[in-house]
């Protein structure tokens, strides 16, 4: 693709979304201002791009809020200047699917293309903070194609109207309040199948983790039969580019994406 | 009753709407609300709160102060930013619910045992002590948290999970005798500390 990426030395978690109870507001802020300040020092002039919707949304977040409140990026420095550094907020922070969409487009990537993914049908799940509250310049909250068209980029069919694309999957709750959580991963999964998907893609991470990996326990409890793989979008880019099963990380999954493996096998 | 509850209740006895205006992250937002009722209708977890986001905005300004600081309704926030997304006068809503609930548990106020306040706090210690999460740790303090026994309990009843998890390489049993961390702990650490010091002396007044 052209594009180089250089991890931020020494970078430190974000405190995801769930950090807040333990970390209030300004600790909270100071860990994004820090991974912002080391990427301005040691990669000066360059965009910091997050594949992780969360890193993506605490990171860009801490800089608006930086921005806004003269105060809070006082305090955030006085913070930083305990380990040496100072944050400025001149980074741009975006997310990976930002840059594949709008820098490199679905034209290029549909050239890419080696191995269409042809008779796959997928269910497009973007979940929330891939898309609330900053999301993808010209997509809308409620129902954003651009997920779908990167599937329609790589020959596979994709469910453009699926009802579930847009629903939280519990996040972090998925933790500390699984059946609330698991209530709602069974009707994102059960809206795949009655719409014939064959997996599920997603941006996110941790949607990722918690509509594949609980599948056998929301069966227990719901007495539903469910077996529906679930895929990072980088995952189908792999395959379709011509990379094997191994480089795609598809025997990381819980639950085999058979179809796509198949492909990539052929 | 919290030292700190006391000074509070004190200091801001003719007006909850201004303690929370002055101590909780985008409290001064609370007054915009105009009560449509949008936010409660676009939380994924709507039906599990006692009050949703529009009537604690309400009672906040009718100055239901135990009522709301000791409700577990905040912790049912995902952050799934819908409410933020659909919010017709545009208030920061996520961060609001994420303030009080903090603003809550620093005066000793919210619901003991509550889950996520507690699992948010396992995730905080853990980030603290290394600079980035040890997950295999976090899932363990997290079967744990309610002593041995209901440890045991948890962690036979996710078992198959833990297993999948390590045989998709996905969990790393490894990660029990160290993990990955930031290699500037101690410059992290106090930055921190430094950060907490500069927020408690804000809501203390002294800021």
């Amino acid at each position: 693709m052209g594009i180089q990426l250089n991890e931020i030395p020494d970078w430190n978690c974000c405190g995801a979304s769930i950090g807040y109870g333990g970390g209030g507001e300004l600790p909270r802020l100071a860990l994004s201002a820090r991974n912002i300040a080391l990427s301005e020092e040691h990669n000066p002039g360059q965009q910091i791009v997050a594949t992780c919707a969360a890193c993506w949304l605490a990171t860009r977040e801490a800089k608006e809020r930086l921005h806004d409140d003269q105060q809070m990026f006082k305090d955030a420095n006085a913070a930083l200047a305990e380990a040496g550094l100072m944050y400025k907020g001149q980074a741009e922070v975006r997310h990976m699917v930002e840059v594949l969409v709008d820098d490199i487009g679905f034209d290029a990537l549909k050239a890419k293309v080696k191995k269409p993914l042809e008779g796959l049908k997928i269910a497009g799940y973007v979940g929330c903070q891939t898309n609330r509250p900053f999301g993808i310049a010209g997509e809308s909250f409620e129902n954003p194609m651009y997920l779908d068209n990167i599937v329609e980029s790589v020959g596979a069919e994709s469910i453009r109207t699926y009802e579930k694309k847009v629903q939280c999957c519990g996040g972090a709750l998925a933790f500390s309040e699984p059946e609330k959580s698991q209530e709602m991963i069974h009707g994102i999964i059960e809206a795949a199948y009655d719409n014939g998907a064959d997996l599920i893609t997603t941006p996110c991470p941790l949607c990722q983790a918690n509509v594949e990996i609980y599948q056998d326990q929301i069966n227990e409890k719901f007495g539903t039969k469910f077996n529906m793989p679930v895929v990072y979008y980088s995952q189908l880019l792999d395959v379709a580019f011509g990379r094997s099963a191994a480089d795609a990380a598809l025997n990381g999954q819980i639950i085999k994406a058979k179809k796509l493996e198949d492909i990539a096998n052929k | 009753m919290s030292d700190l509850n006391k000074v509070m209740i004190e200091k801001y006895r003719t007006s909850f709407l201004r303690e929370v205006e002055a101590n909780v992250e985008e409290g001064e937002w609370v007054k915009m609300c105009m009560q449509c009722g949008v936010c409660a209708g676009s939380c994924p977890l709507g039906k599990h709160w006692d009050h949703p986001p529009q009537e604690i905005f309400m009672m906040i300004r009718a100055g239901k102060r135990d009522e709301v600081l000791t409700s577990d309704s905040m912790w049912m926030c995902t952050s799934c930013y819908n409410c933020i997304a659909r919010c017709p006068r545009g208030l920061p809503i996520t961060h609001i619910m994420h303030g009080l609930a903090v603003y809550s548990k620093r005066l000793g106020l919210a619901p003991q045992k509550q889950p996520t306040a507690e699992f948010s706090q396992i995730f905080w210690d853990n980030l603290m002590k290394k600079g980035r999460v040890n997950e295999l740790k976090l899932g363990l303090s997290l079967y744990f948290k309610d002593g041995f026994g209901q440890g045991v309990k948890n962690a036979m009843a996710n078992q198959k999970l833990g297993q999948n998890m390590m045989k998709a390489k996905r969990m790393n049993p490894m990660e029990f005798f160290g993990g990955h961390g930031v290699k500037d702990t101690s410059g992290l650490q106090k930055m921190i500390k430094k950060a907490q010091e500069i927020e408690d002396a804000k809501v203390q007044g002294k800021g």
